[in-house]
């Protein structure tokens, strides 16, 4: 489709002006109060030891539900787009499910399944601490990133179509094959938005994980937390946008990851 | 091409994710150079609600130079005073426990945490410190707010949170409850000044003290109701903001007495060293260091020495005692009932009368 | 990966199953039943679970008390705000997102590489900061004289900001991945931009611009903690159902929270369910066309 050029004007200018007043003023704020006072004060911001722990306990989090979130989910997408069974929109929209749970919901729920007195609560007495342990937040974002992936790659799944695979498979390919080189690289591209989207949203999860963690700096607060712990409790404004910027940062090194990653396999 | 292109960012990658991760670095101090008060033979988990921390960020360290508190390290929790009880309630690990109103103790009580006997096992109902209702203003105090009567004069707008999201916000709307009705004697106008000021004077519901802090510093209301130790604090900042933040504060000539009690949680490891923490409050050193952060003392010699740093004449203010006494005569099937117990049931819960202002209020302005 | 892992071993069906029966189990590329079976797992454990347990929750005083729970004025109105303002919000990324989704992939300017970036950064953000923002730049104290703080119009703003990479990373991937050729072989039998736009670009990416659009709507309704400081949380006008929801908390009224999130469970369920049945109509058109 080629479009003219007064066209193709028009529709930048109409979406560039709706994400320069939605979104880059928002971050420019952000970003200009947390650098006014220079790099040197970031900087110290960033490396007290409550945020370098509370940075390592988000990566960690990031990095046990990633993971999980590609296998889980590419399988997810796969048997919902390719499978032939009944009930497929009910279980779609299971899937889509966690958006819709305000993250207040979301702490409650998992406490009245795991904490005291809740239908698993018996695994505390088994000495294993899921509420307020590392388990209870990996599992409240992993309800709150389940859908990511699988929504990123059910429409690529769509679009690309079973030909590729139906033309493999009877050229002798098993199954496993058909995946690791067709399917898997022609949902590159959905995957890695899902997986940009998983990490975005699991650096800015806040309202389950404050519920199901203990609070402590240096053990259970991840950068959220810190995030909201540094503007209520210590009115340590700076800190707390330093912390939020941090955030955007390590969101963005891992979307510039992706796509680096993207462009050098597509240009082997 | 691609081999070079991708090792460098993989190698990268790698090395960062390898120092992150392996965990050096980290530790609970959340100021650049601060000192690091978590190491110890013992251990206490504090679990407390927001506004004391200024205060304790001075009194653990005083606490582990003294000579039963220097083995011993700690872990501070802060959050919403509701829901750190709730999670308290729910076995977070804690030893320790400070809360903005005495029902986050009782529910502690009534799971089974917390001695019912608490208030007895240290001095002045186990509350080391408190603050009281206070009127925080514009600088310049443009409106001239001085009493409770000011609040409800035409275009005048109040920010206060809303106490169904916020326990703590339960004592800024019993100090013009107190004062209107004489101490619960006269309960219609007590209502009846509640109605006016929320019907008229309120139109945003900040979901917490620090919401309504950061709402009327961004320009919305012309009085901020709040504690006294929040209004110093804000004071004490407006060397540094902007302008447009500046602000003051007046105490009414009638407000009410904030009373925060701390406790100790029996299921504690480290229940010797929690009391001790406990009793050492109502030390002559840690009460000094509440009061310049801002805290009023509780004990008699210290309040008279460091009266300067609470300006402000106040002509009564109500304690939760009196008021509970009076609105809880007979409430419990022909019984009394007294303190928060009587305040929550007639003015708080479900059925109270403020949560029905409230829930028929909404804006009309 | 090995041959024994989880993935390998629900996409091969086991050698000695006849061909017809392995074409009738899964579609090609697909994962079969063990496949199935495996995420209906885990969607149960982490999902569905939780859940079950917040309904059970509400209706732990009988049906009476949910009903009386979720009819209260002040609860009503929060969802009927919320559904509203959650729809708008729908409404406007489901244009403007694919009018992003579009510029980022078939046009370029300097800095788009930039802009793309930045799509996914309100989501990094904690809500708190999100919030303190918007409240500084559309408050009282706005340096653009925009003041719409504890207004409807800034519900919208704020979830807007939040729900704006939901239609943008919908689409992106699919117009990639879009087969120009169609396009070109139309354009070469004479058919004009808006008419290759209704009849094949539009179609093909129907499903992703659904599927973002009913994302948007949901996470606009569970959203609260950024616009409670900018809406102003007042009961009846701008009062958000989650918002809500945690005030029950707080008067520990939990059935009644949990009741009131069962409704919006259900609502998002409903919603959902109606643009996947949509959304698969329109692509099944779209195969058969093919």
């Amino acid at each position: 489709m080629n479009v003219s050029t007064g066209v193709r004007l028009t529709l930048r200018t109409v979406a560039l002006g709706y994400l320069f007043v939605l979104l880059i003023v928002p971050i420019a704020v952000i970003l200009f109060r947390t650098f006014e006072h220079g790099l040197g004060q970031f900087w110290e911001w960033i490396t007290t030891p409550a945020a370098i722990s509370a940075l390592q306990l988000s990566l960690l989090i990031v990095a046990i539900v990633v993971p999980l979130n590609v296998i889980f989910g590419v399988v997810t997408a796969l048997a919902l787009v390719r499978g032939r069974f009944r009930g497929r929109g009910v279980i779609e929209a299971i899937v889509d499910l966690p958006f819709a749970v305000s993250p207040v919901v979301v702490g409650v729920a998992l406490i009245l399944l795991w904490g005291v007195g809740g239908w698993f609560g018996g695994v505390e007495s088994l000495g294993f601490r899921v509420i307020f342990g590392l388990p209870g937040m990996v599992l409240a974002t992993l309800f709150v990133t389940l859908p990511f992936i699988v929504r990123e790659v059910e429409p690529v799944l769509h679009e690309i179509g079973e030909q590729q695979e139906e033309a493999a498979s009877t050229l002798g390919a098993n199954g496993w094959q058909t995946f690791w080189r067709i399917t898997l690289p022609a949902i590159r591209w959905g995957l890695s938005y899902g997986i940009v989207l998983t990490v975005a949203r699991s650096l800015g999860e806040f309202g389950a994980v404050i519920m199901v963690s203990s609070g402590f700096p240096g053990i259970s607060q991840t950068l959220t937390l810190l995030v909201h712990s540094r503007y209520i409790d210590d009115y340590n404004e700076f800190g707390a946008y330093a912390a939020a910027t941090l955030l955007m940062i390590v969101a963005l090194v891992v979307l510039l990851l992706m796509t680096l990653l993207q462009r050098t396999r597509k240009s082997s | 091409m691609r081999q070079r292109s991708r090792l460098p960012v993989l190698a990268a990658l790698a090395l960062t994710a390898v120092l992150v991760l392996t965990g050096c670095g980290g530790g609970s101090t959340d100021e650049p150079g601060g000192i690091d008060i978590s190491t110890g033979t013992h251990h206490i988990n504090l679990v407390a609600y927001a506004v004391p921390k200024v205060g304790f960020d001075e009194i653990i360290p005083a606490f582990r130079q003294t000579a039963v508190g220097s083995d011993i390290g700690f872990s501070q929790s802060y959050g919403a005073s509701g829901d750190q009880s709730r999670k308290v309630a729910r076995h977070v690990p804690a030893d320790v426990v400070n809360f903005s109103v005495e029902p986050d103790i009782t529910r502690l009580v009534k799971a089974g945490l917390v001695d019912e006997d608490w208030k007895s096992a240290a001095p002045y109902n186990s509350t080391p410190f408190g603050s009281v209702v206070a009127l925080v203003v514009r600088e310049g105090n443009p409106k001239n707010i001085h009493t409770w009567a000011d609040l409800l004069k035409p275009g005048v707008e109040v920010i206060t949170p809303n106490p169904a999201s916020s326990g703590s916000a339960k004592w800024n709307l019993l100090a013009p409850y107190a004062a209107a009705s004489s101490g619960g004697q006269d309960p219609e106008s007590g209502l009846a000044f509640i109605s006016q000021l929320v019907r008229d004077h309120i139109k945003v519901n900040p979901k917490s003290g620090r919401e309504a802090t950061t709402t009327f510093q961004s320009g919305q209301g012309d009085v901020l109701i709040s504690y006294e130790n929040e209004a110093i604090f804000l004071t004490k900042q407006n060397a540094s903001s902007s302008a447009s933040q500046q602000v003051e504060y007046v105490l009414p000539p009638v407000t009410f007495q904030i009373e925060n009690p701390m406790a100790v949680v029996n299921t504690s490891d480290s229940l010797t060293q929690a009391n001790d923490f406990l009793q050492w409050q109502f030390t002559d050193e840690a009460q000094h260091i509440w009061a310049e952060a801002g805290f009023r003392p509780v004990v008699p010699e210290v309040i008279a020495e460091t009266a300067d740093l609470f300006p402000g004449e106040t002509d009564k203010i109500w304690t939760i005692k009196e008021l509970g006494a009076v609105l809880g005569r007979g409430i419990d099937n022909g019984k009394d009932k007294t303190g928060w117990a009587a305040v929550d049931q007639v003015l708080f819960g479900a059925k109270g009368a403020i949560t029905a202002v409230y829930d028929k209020g909404g804006s009309t302005t | 990966m090995t041959t024994t892992s989880p993935v390998a071993g629900a996409i091969s069906a086991p050698p000695d199953t006849p061909k017809a029966v392995r074409k009738f189990n899964k579609g090609a590329g697909g994962v079969g039943p063990i496949g199935l079976g495996i995420a209906t797992l885990w969607l149960s454990i982490i999902v569905l679970l939780p859940l079950a347990a917040i309904v059970f929750k509400s209706l732990e005083d009988g049906p009476v008390t949910f009903w009386q729970a979720v009819t209260t004025p002040n609860a009503l109105a929060a969802l009927r705000i919320t559904v509203v303002v959650s729809f708008i919000v729908a409404a406007i990324n489901v244009v403007l997102g694919t009018l992003v989704a579009w510029v980022l992939v078939r046009d370029d300017f300097p800095g788009k590489g930039f802009v793309n970036a930045l799509i996914d950064l309100p989501f990094a953000l904690p809500t708190i900061v999100a919030s303190i923002v918007l409240l500084s730049l559309y408050g009282p104290d706005s340096p653009v004289g925009i003041h719409i703080s504890a207004t409807q119009p800034a519900l919208v703003i704020a979830l807007l900001f939040v729900t704006i990479p939901f239609v943008v990373r919908q689409v992106q991937p699919v117009l990639i991945e879009l087969d120009r050729d169609v396009e070109e072989a139309a354009a070469s039998l004479g058919a004009n931009n808006l008419t290759i736009f209704r009849k094949i670009v539009l179609p093909a990416l129907t499903p992703a611009i659904l599927s973002g659009g009913g994302l948007a709507f949901t996470r606009a309704i569970g959203e609260f903690g950024s616009v409670v400081l900018i809406g102003g949380n007042i009961p009846r006008e701008t009062q958000v159902a989650s918002q809500y929801i945690q005030q029950q908390i707080e008067v520990d009224a939990p059935v009644s929270a949990a009741a009131v999130s069962v409704v919006l469970l259900v609502i998002a369920f409903v919603v959902l369910f109606v643009l996947r049945v949509f959304g698969s109509r329109a692509s099944k058109r779209e195969e058969q066309n093919r």
